[in-house]
């Protein structure tokens, strides 16, 4: 059996009073697609968040790539807070893709793509430039490298905050409700980036999401959550058809309803 | 004397208060940074440094600094046994500097912090260290937002010369003040003065306005 | 001695108390000045503002230019042009009111951009529904639009009260008895400017905090939505 290669141990986070996750078990298994679905507050968002380390957890131990995340190990042997250098390595396994796009809005899209290469990883310019032309060429935005941010669609933007985090070569990507913030028909354009990712690379990929169908085509397990814990996960197809929690069910229903 | 006797020693000093304009903007300028980065930072020691700097030179007269600068300075000095007595030049275009950093600083320190929070995640998720975040995402968003106050200031670092020639630095001030003395013809000499100053304050609005549109580029219509 | 109070040199702690009496005789000075210079500014600047409100050029025009150059010329020439010119036009007045009336001019191209940046900040829709309910157009302002642009003028008006308080020393160029010059004759007859004019310093920042804590205080206190009107 595979070690998986995000693991989320008991982590409970607060925010002062108010918990969000509350002693979470979560397990994610190396090239897995997995999506995590549920209603606004459930902590859907924050175990992106934690494991990009923009939140620290409150207890509990999270685990990327066989190695503590928010903790390293002390001379003892015990576990420690981690501090940042930790921290740093650690966030170079992953990358994410956030619902507002967050790119650079003084700088191209080709230097949004390869500022962080050259000035985080230390990569020639001339590396940068190529891996950059190969990501817009896999996301379809070629003849807008030399466009600023403000100059492209909401669906453009987002395909280039795609191509921006591949651009750094992570092992995981993590993408935060990347469609939620599109007009309607600009959803498909970026969905279809993502699925050609999920269909070509065996990156581990954990998408939060309110777009179920598409959900259903990429994903090898949909969780749910609800109140700061998974309540049920299993693969797409049975997950959709056939929940065994009531909480699920009504979900799914409000959901698909709507949709 | 008629007026256009006056021009030349008025325009003698103007010279000399274009001079201080521009070694105090800079200095100001230099110090508006270091403050208002200083402010931001995490390390506790800096940002006490900075705040304390900032409160004081803005809690406090522009000339009771001036004249702290140049009357109390060399007293403090020899009771420590070092000679601090500065130039009128120095004492000028350092208070001037230290006076006009501590309100740039503010405006430094807004306009960092104006810059949105998602943008510090999107470089801490790729990884950026601080430092860089600062200086490659973080400033050139801020920079154009700060350019209208720095206008301001700049203006009002120009009139503030005018005090300099209480510390008997020859500028426009001194000049229009050693006429009238002489000539006791005060309404011709100062609206002369007024004149040439508001004169000098619209080439740096200009000036201004003009460097305010280069450092827009950065901004390229965000927004 | 200075307004007949001695001071007692024997030792630098002694010197610092005795002399505070007196530089707090100047900072009543100071706070005369600052709050006569505000009230000139602010009556003023009510007057510029409205002038470059009015629609003829020929009025509005004029105004602006006048403001423009109180603005960019420095408060020291304004106050030497009011102190030697006003006599030789037959105006005399007291230095200190010379140095007030500099203050408030200067001061008064600024309110009134305050004034038209608050008035023009309520929103289009207070006063196309004071139309919509056949308001009058001097009750719409006096009810309607000053109300809500009160709150929003105070804080920018609380700063230049201070930065008039600062700018109070430079009267001292005209032989107005204020704090600063009180320190530099003190200084001038014992050769220790040290003290006195450290101790200005900390007065000034002590009057700086009070000064922004109210006007701070007075922001919280004003709902920002407007003077409530029963």
């Amino acid at each position: 059996m595979t070690e998986p290669i995000i693991k989320f141990d008991k982590v409970v986070k607060a925010f002062g009073s108010f918990v969000v996750l509350n002693k979470l078990d979560f397990e994610v298994k190396p090239g897995e697609k997995v999506t995590i679905i549920g209603p606004s507050g459930s902590g859907k968002s924050t175990v992106l968040r934690i494991l990009m380390t923009l939140e620290p957890i409150t207890d509990g131990v999270v685990y990327v790539d066989g190695q503590p995340l928010w903790h390293e190990k002390s001379e003892d042997g015990s576990l420690k807070p981690a501090g940042e250098p930790h921290l740093r390595k650690m966030r170079e396994k992953m990358g994410m893709v956030f619902q507002q796009f967050n790119l650079f809005p003084h700088m191209t899209v080709r230097r949004n793509i390869t500022e962080a290469p050259i000035q985080v990883l230390g990569i020639a310019k001339s590396e940068a430039r190529d891996r950059a032309n190969e990501l817009l060429e896999m996301v379809g935005l070629t003849e807008h490298a030399d466009k600023y941010p403000h100059q492209l669609s909401g669906g453009q933007q987002q395909r280039v905050g795609i191509a921006r985090a591949l651009a750094m070569r992570p092992k995981i990507m993590l993408f935060d409700e990347p469609t939620s913030a599109l007009d309607p028909e600009l959803v498909g354009e970026v969905l279809n980036v993502i699925r050609k990712l999920a269909e070509e690379h065996d990156l581990t990929m954990l998408l939060v999401t309110h777009e179920m169908n598409f959900a259903r085509q990429i994903s090898d397990r949909v969780c749910f959550f609800d109140q700061g814990r998974m309540l049920e996960e299993a693969p797409p197809e049975e997950l959709f058809t056939n929940p065994k929690e009531q909480r699920t069910r009504e979900f799914l229903k409000a959901v698909l309803e709507g949709n | 004397m008629d007026w256009t006797q006056y021009l030349n020693p008025l325009m003698q000093g103007a010279l000399v208060t274009i001079e201080l304009t521009i070694y105090s903007t800079i200095l100001g300028a230099i110090l508006s940074f270091a403050a208002g980065i200083g402010k931001t930072a995490r390390n506790p020691v800096i940002k006490v440094i900075a705040a304390t700097y900032i409160e004081i030179f803005r809690g406090t007269s522009l000339l009771v600094q001036l004249f702290w600068l140049y009357f109390a300075l060399p007293v403090a000095g020899q009771a420590m046994g070092i000679d601090l007595r500065l130039p009128p030049v120095v004492a000028g275009v350092l208070a001037l500097s230290l006076n006009i950093g501590a309100y740039g600083a503010e405006v430094v320190r807004g306009a960092i912090q104006a810059v949105s929070k998602d943008q510090y995640e999107a470089a801490k998720a790729l990884n950026f260290t601080p430092r860089k975040t600062l200086w490659r995402i973080a400033l050139p968003q801020a920079i154009p937002e700060m350019m209208p106050a720095f206008g301001n200031l700049a203006i009002q670092n120009l009139k503030d010369t005018a005090l300099v020639s209480l510390i008997s630095l020859s500028d426009l001030a001194f000049r229009a003040e050693q006429l009238r003395n002489f000539t006791q013809d005060s309404t011709t000499i100062y609206t002369m003065a007024l004149f040439m100053y508001f004169g000098l304050a619209l080439v740096l609005t200009a000036m201004m306005k003009l460097l305010e549109r280069y450092v827009s580029r950065w901004r390229v219509g965000a927004r | 001695m200075l307004f007949g109070i001695p001071w007692d040199t024997s030792s630098n702690l002694a010197f610092a108390v005795s002399i505070l009496p007196i530089l707090l005789i100047g900072l009543w000075v100071t706070i005369q000045a600052t709050v006569l210079g505000f009230f000139i500014a602010l009556v003023v600047g009510l007057v510029w503002a409205a002038l470059k409100a009015a629609p003829t050029r020929v009025i509005s025009w004029p105004a602006a230019v006048i403001t423009e150059f109180l603005r960019d010329t420095p408060l020291l020439i304004q106050l030497f042009f009011l102190y030697y010119v006003l006599p030789e036009f037959g105006i005399i007045l007291p230095a200190f009111m010379t140095g007030a009336l500099a203050l408030g001019l200067q001061y008064s191209a600024y309110t009134s951009e305050v004034y038209r940046a608050g008035i023009e900040a309520v929103p289009r829709g207070q006063h196309e529904a004071s139309r919509a309910l056949n308001l009058t157009g001097r009750r719409t302002f006096t009810h309607i639009v000053l109300p809500q642009a009160i709150p929003r003028i105070i804080p920018a008006m609380g700063n230049y009260l201070v930065s008039i308080m600062k700018d109070v020393p430079l009267l001292s160029v005209v032989t107005v008895l204020e704090m600063l010059n009180v320190a530099r004759i003190i200084g001038d007859r014992t050769f220790n400017y040290l003290i006195p004019l450290t101790m200005v310093g900390g007065l000034y920042l002590i009057m700086t905090l009070i000064a922004s804590g109210g006007v701070r205080f007075l922001d919280r206190r004003l709902p920002k939505t407007g003077i409530p009107l029963k």
